[in-house]
């Protein structure tokens, strides 16, 4: 009987209330077009344009002057110690990232709040005053100017100076990714393996490590990209020698200073470059990770 | 075995706990906490009147009205846009969304230095941008309404980003009330929506204020760096330890470190009620 009254109603009838409904939670047409534009017309001044313009600014003189400023000697000694500075602090920083993350992910202790915020202290501090604590410590007039003097050492306006400069500042990405995860991730995994006899280190690089490891990489991108573009921290304690303690980005600086535009353009191109590598490597590992916490927290349910 | 024993707050079958926060200690001290401390050791060898000659001339003054207010007001505009933009990539489809929503990140990943000559280059007078807003009498590269361009792009992202997640969240049922009850999509939009993602919000905003406070890179080429009307703090710093001006430099560092940890404090504290608002 009942079904009989079911069909008997006009399909429309039914149909009614279903698009009230979609339509009482959703915008009109126009205002969701509108929308769209404005965030589409925003995105395109900030993001997108000045995007564009560094490519378009960099090969506007042609592609001779594009290679010619990309290989000529102070350019090219800028790329080996921007590579340089960046492979020190990155692993340095992924040794500290997955020691913070063990401890503060997998135990409960008294300060845990505190070393969490502490951890994330670089990122409140301006660039410049990065740079500025190290002159403080090791410049001529700091604490250990006289002392590194007397033993012919440098520290400041030479090659350790921006190593420290840049793991000041790149110091919280890899912990960052990794400790929300591991939390999320919980103990059981790493405490069966504990019962079954393995070993610390065992358990760390067969069952911790591989849980985390497109955090991890997710973090190392980052904690590249920001080492490989640093400007404020590294001009402080670089002393700007050409050929010598310039790395990629107080290059563009003295290029573009000395109104060689097509010059200092076609290395942030180069930066450019990196940026974008980074955005699509960022984009394939962050859906890695949205799976992994899918399941991490389907786990824990 | 030392800091197990006295730290732990429950015994863990885990082993590795000494050595990982012994390392980490170690090194965020190393790096981070004594280095930091040399700016506020460095400031207690002043006098109180030295210190404050050093952090409130006018020249010094004015360059903290600039930077605390162009910050003020690219939050500001990275609030109001940003809130468009997250809204549009969470709630609406259309054609390159995914790429789009990558590339809001490119403030994150494009270094400083890169966005401060392309934005120059764009808003000066003869620049893609500049050449229509010089018809119409607007200048902004080498003008403090080039430090606001260049904050605008550096703080976009920490807006969107804190949003997505808060508008993903929301669950449907709220908003299909509210429809039930009668109301309108504006009426639901400023009553039960904007109550919910507000806290967030304010986060992005305070993130991005956060962050354009210390901003040097992309804003010393764009701003012309003129004393006394585009000069930004970070900017005065450097120009004090060039001249050999260490105290100075340090005192005026002090006043923004004091700024950067208000901030952090605030932050902390609205992304807590964040979570409270969200019910976890």
């Amino acid at each position: 009987m009942s079904s009989v009254i079911e069909t008997s109603i006009a399909p429309s009838a039914r149909r009614v209330p279903v698009r009230n409904a979609l339509t009482a939670t959703a915008e009109p047409a126009w205002v969701r077009r509108t929308l769209i534009g404005i965030a589409l017309v925003f995105l395109t001044l900030f993001l997108f344009v000045p995007l564009v313009s560094v490519f378009f600014e960099a090969f506007k003189k042609g592609l001779g002057v594009y290679l010619a400023a990309i290989t000529e000697a102070d350019a090219r000694s800028a790329i080996w110690l921007t590579l340089i500075a960046a492979s020190v602090a990155v692993p340095l920083n992924l040794v500290f990232g997955v020691a913070a993350a063990w401890c503060i992910a997998k135990f409960d202790f008294r300060g845990k709040n505190v070393l969490l915020t502490l951890i994330d202290l670089p990122f409140s501090v301006s660039p410049v005053i990065s740079g500025l604590i190290y002159v403080l410590i090791f410049g001529l007039q700091g604490w250990f100017g006289e002392w590194l003097r007397d033993h012919d050492m440098k520290v400041i306006f030479a090659l350790p100076g921006i190593v420290l400069a840049t793991v000041f500042v790149t110091f919280p990405f890899v912990a960052r990714e990794l400790i929300p995860l591991m939390q999320a991730q919980g103990l059981e995994q790493e405490e069966a393996a504990r019962v079954l006899g393995a070993s610390g280190w065992q358990i760390f690089w067969r069952v911790t490590l591989p849980n985390v490891k497109w955090a991890l990489l997710y973090g190392v991108i980052l904690c590249n990209a920001r080492a490989m573009g640093e400007f404020g921290a590294v001009s402080v304690v670089s002393g700007h020698i050409r050929g010598q303690t310039n790395t990629m980005p107080l290059h563009i600086e003295i290029l573009y200073n000395e109104y060689q535009f097509a010059a200092a353009f076609a290395v942030a191109s180069l930066l450019a470059g990196l940026a974008l590598v980074t955005l699509v490597l960022k984009y394939l590992v962050e859906q890695r990770v949205k799976a992994q916490k899918r399941s991490a927290s389907s786990r824990n349910e | 075995m030392f800091l197990s024993r006295t730290l732990l707050r429950r015994h863990s079958v885990l082993p590795g706990f000494d050595l990982a926060l012994g390392f980490t200690v170690l090194y965020l001290s190393f790096v981070v906490l004594i280095p930091l401390s040399a700016a506020f050791l460095k400031t207690f060898t002043m006098t109180w009147p030295a210190f404050w000659d050093a952090v409130a001339t006018p020249r010094v003054v004015a360059s903290y009205r600039l930077t605390f207010g162009a910050s003020f007001a690219a939050a500001l505009m990275n609030s109001f846009f940003g809130l468009i933009v997250a809204w549009v990539l969470v709630r609406y489809e259309f054609p390159f969304k995914r790429v789009i929503d990558a590339l809001v990140d490119l403030p994150f990943a494009l270094p400083t230095a890169v966005a401060g000559i392309a934005l120059t280059a764009l808003y000066a007078g003869n620049g893609w941008i500049g050449q229509y807003l010089a018809k119409v009498g607007i200048k902004v590269s080498f003008t403090p309404l080039g430090v606001f361009v260049a904050l605008t792009f550096i703080g976009l992202p920490f807006v969107v980003r804190t949003l997505q997640p808060v508008l993903e969240d929301m669950q449907k049922e709220l908003e299909e009330a509210a429809a039930t009850l009668g109301a309108t999509r504006w009426q639901t939009f400023t009553r039960v929506i904007f109550p919910i993602i507000s806290p967030a919000l304010l986060t992005g905003f305070a993130l991005a204020f956060a962050r354009a406070l210390g901003e040097y890179g992309s804003v010393i080429f764009i701003a012309g760096n003129m004393p006394m009307v585009s000069e930004i703090t970070p900017l005065l710093i450097i120009t004090k330890l060039e001249q050999y001006d260490y105290t100075g430099a340090t005192a005026i560092a002090v006043v923004m470190l004091v700024a950067a940890f208000v901030m952090l404090l605030t932050i902390n504290m609205l992304q807590a009620w964040t979570r409270k608002r969200q019910g976890r």
